[in-house]
């Protein structure tokens, strides 16, 4: 075995050490702790990369951890998705660890270790080939958001309470859900459900199905989809913008997950109309109208943020639930991207806040700047919004146009609503713009200074965001790829099988794979 | 004892989501234990039933308990009791603020 074999292994090993040693530095100085985070959060941006680039010539990479062989192993895979969303969360990662260095950190002195651990968490979710890991993996990113989540102010305690017990619910219906779907398979790796879910017994095939369909809330829970979102806007509003910029890849987590098992797993328990295929893309839209919706009523800048990415996770979803190939790529895209606007938009907001004083950032609160134009300020304001909005000439703006190219047969349902959220947004983003710096009010001083690390940090991301926007061509080059990739579950399933346990690597192969649509089919009403 | 089990889920599943939609947290925390007791032991019915017979030996193929669901259920068991008790440092925390823990009185969050 030669030790370039263990690099899937580095995404989740590093974090896990950095965030326990982080946990025994409690009491050390804020420099260490800040240097040693640091360090961990670019080894893995070092090692998300090295993924990306081995991911791009089209391998997936398998690692058996504990060297159990499959079926009986639990995996770690590496595939186009999984790195493009590894690389996704480095680089947010490293722009927080950027911001937090200005004092976010402060607010708690576990904060660099729980971030750490929600690293561990993410990492994990987008790597694991298990359900049950899965569901592991969900579980550490959420109890160290919570604990991120949690501080003094009773808005904050009470948001914190209201995510805690949604999710403590989502738990249970995610537990029940893998009950099910193990009662009738037998399994919960997810290259052998590929394999196993076409032949289920026909008096269990209502339990599998039932088993996908629950798991497919708890996913739309994570992602704060139409009806089980509105817990996101209060909650990102009441923590540190360091913190909200990093929670922006907490939804996309339960979007790749549908991704994930709902084209390699599931597709065979399908519903119908019912099921995910059906679902998905409807609760999309209502997403978009929702948030759209409640972008206007906001009041607070950091709501009206957490608004407009309800409105960006609607789009998303809106691209996963066609379900289609070019659907698919566009999501790929679109999730990078939405991830990066989302959280420079809520850096944006923080030091927005925090430059207008005790106005903080409510609308309805007009301050006059000391010096009449804070040019950075409102320059980062600015080009988060057209990022976050997606309007021309940045990423957003590319990303919705391979969507609605990818719906044209579909045009009558969805670009209505797609484009009137995007028309919905862009204006409560301009109104809230010129409120905020425009308009005057006599006596009321702010000045646009401090917080130099929450401006760099936006920075960052919207550096990145123009590096997606002129690198265009390649990024959604590699997110066709991608969903060519998914499509293919004979690789993944072999990808699995074939490596055997590394100390004793055999050459198998695994069963042939039944088509997808046989046991839908029979099922269908 | 399929019947057994079949209605004790359902009867944990049932109170649990009863007192998670109460108003004071302590009734909520009452009612997200009582839905982890109610998951785990669905969690352990998904490995099929079975009485009597011993785990992990080769030679008995049939009626084997299939172990993969118990260390599911240790595995939920552990992960529901932090989540739990860290919901009950929150219920202080909120109880200790202004003497009650109703989670839906006005929010002061929106306020400057």
């Amino acid at each position: 075995v030669t030790p370039s074999a263990h690099w899937p292994l580095v995404p989740v090993l590093v974090p896990l050490v950095a965030g326990v040693a982080l946990l025994a530095l409690g009491g050390a100085a804020l420099a260490t702790r800040r240097a040693l985070a640091g360090l961990a959060t670019l080894v893995q941006l070092a090692a998300a990369l090295v993924l990306l680039d081995r991911a791009d010539d089209g391998l997936r990479l398998a690692y058996a951890v504990g060297d159990w062989a499959a079926p009986y192993g639990v995996f770690l895979l590496v595939d186009r998705l999984s790195a493009w969303m590894l690389v996704l969360t480095a680089c947010v990662a490293t722009a927080a660890w950027l911001a937090a260095c200005g004092g976010d950190d402060r607010d708690s002195p576990r904060y660099h270790a729980l971030v750490q651990f929600q690293l561990l968490g993410l990492n994990g979710a987008f790597l694991t080939a298990d359900l049950f890991n899965l569901f592991v993996f969900f579980e550490i990113l959420l109890i160290a958001s919570y604990a991120l989540l949690a501080g003094r102010s009773r808005g904050r305690l009470r948001a914190t309470v209201h995510v805690v017990v949604l999710n403590l619910a989502g738990s249970a219906v995610f537990l029940v859900g893998i009950a099910c779907v193990y009662g009738a398979t037998g399994t919960l790796s997810l290259a052998d459900l590929a394999l196993r879910a076409p032949s289920v017994a026909r008096e269990d095939a209502g339990l599998a199905q039932a088993g996908a369909f629950l798991l497919l809330v708890v996913f739309a829970l994570k992602a704060a989809a139409a009806p089980l979102g509105f817990w996101l806007p209060r909650a990102y509003a009441e923590v540190p913008p360091a913190t909200a910029a990093l929670f922006s890849v907490l939804t996309k987590v339960g979007v790749y997950a549908m991704l994930r098992l709902y084209t390699l797993a599931f597709p065979c328990f399908d519903l119908g109309p019912c099921g995910p295929s059906g679902l998905v893309l409807p609760f999309g839209l209502a997403t978009v109208t929702l948030g759209a919706v409640g972008a206007l009523a906001s009041t607070r800048l950091a709501t009206l943020a957490g608004h407009l990415v309800l409105v960006s996770v609607g789009t998303l979803l809106v691209a996963v639930g066609t379900f289609r190939e070019a659907g698919q790529a566009a999501a790929v895209y679109y999730a990078a991207h939405s991830t990066l606007a989302g959280a420079a938009l809520y850096l944006v907001a923080g030091a927005i806040a925090r430059a207008r004083g005790d106005a903080g950032d409510r609308l309805d609160r007009p301050v006059t700047w000391r010096d009449r134009a804070p040019g950075l300020l409102g320059a980062l304001y600015g080009a988060s919004a057209i990022a976050i909005v997606g309007l021309p000439p940045l990423s957003g703006f590319v990303g919705k146009v391979a969507l609605l190219e990818a719906t044209a047969t579909e045009a009558g349902r969805i670009w209505p609503v797609v484009l009137g959220g995007t028309l919905v947004a862009a204006l409560v983003a301009a109104r809230a713009g010129s409120t905020v710096f425009w308009r005057d009010r006599p006596g009321v001083l702010a000045a646009p200074g401090g917080d130099r690390a929450a401006r760099g940090a936006a920075l960052v991301l919207l550096g990145l965001v123009v590096a997606l926007t002129v690198a265009a061509g390649p990024a959604i080059d590699y997110a066709r790829a991608t969903a060519r990739q998914l499509v293919d579950r004979r690789g993944y399933v072999d990808a699995v099988f074939a490596v055997g346990s590394l100390s004793a690597p055999v050459e198998r192969t695994a069963p042939p794979l039944p088509p997808v649509p046989a046991l839908a089919a029979e099922h269908a009403p | 004892m399929e019947l057994a089990l079949a209605l004790a889920v359902g009867a944990l599943f049932a109170g649990g989501t009863w007192l998670v939609l109460r108003r004071e947290l302590y009734a909520v925390l009452l009612g997200t234990i009582l839905l982890s007791y109610g998951v785990n032991l669905l969690l352990l019915a998904s490995g099929r039933l079975t009485r009597g017979s011993a785990p992990l030996v080769r030679a008995a193929r049939d009626g084997l308990p299939d172990p993969l669901p118990q260390a599911l259920v240790l595995t939920a068991i552990v992960i529901g009791f932090a989540v739990s008790a860290l919901l009950v440092a929150l219920a202080l925390g909120l109880a200790h603020g202004d003497g009650d823990d109703r989670i839906d009185a006005d929010d002061d969050g929106e306020r400057p």
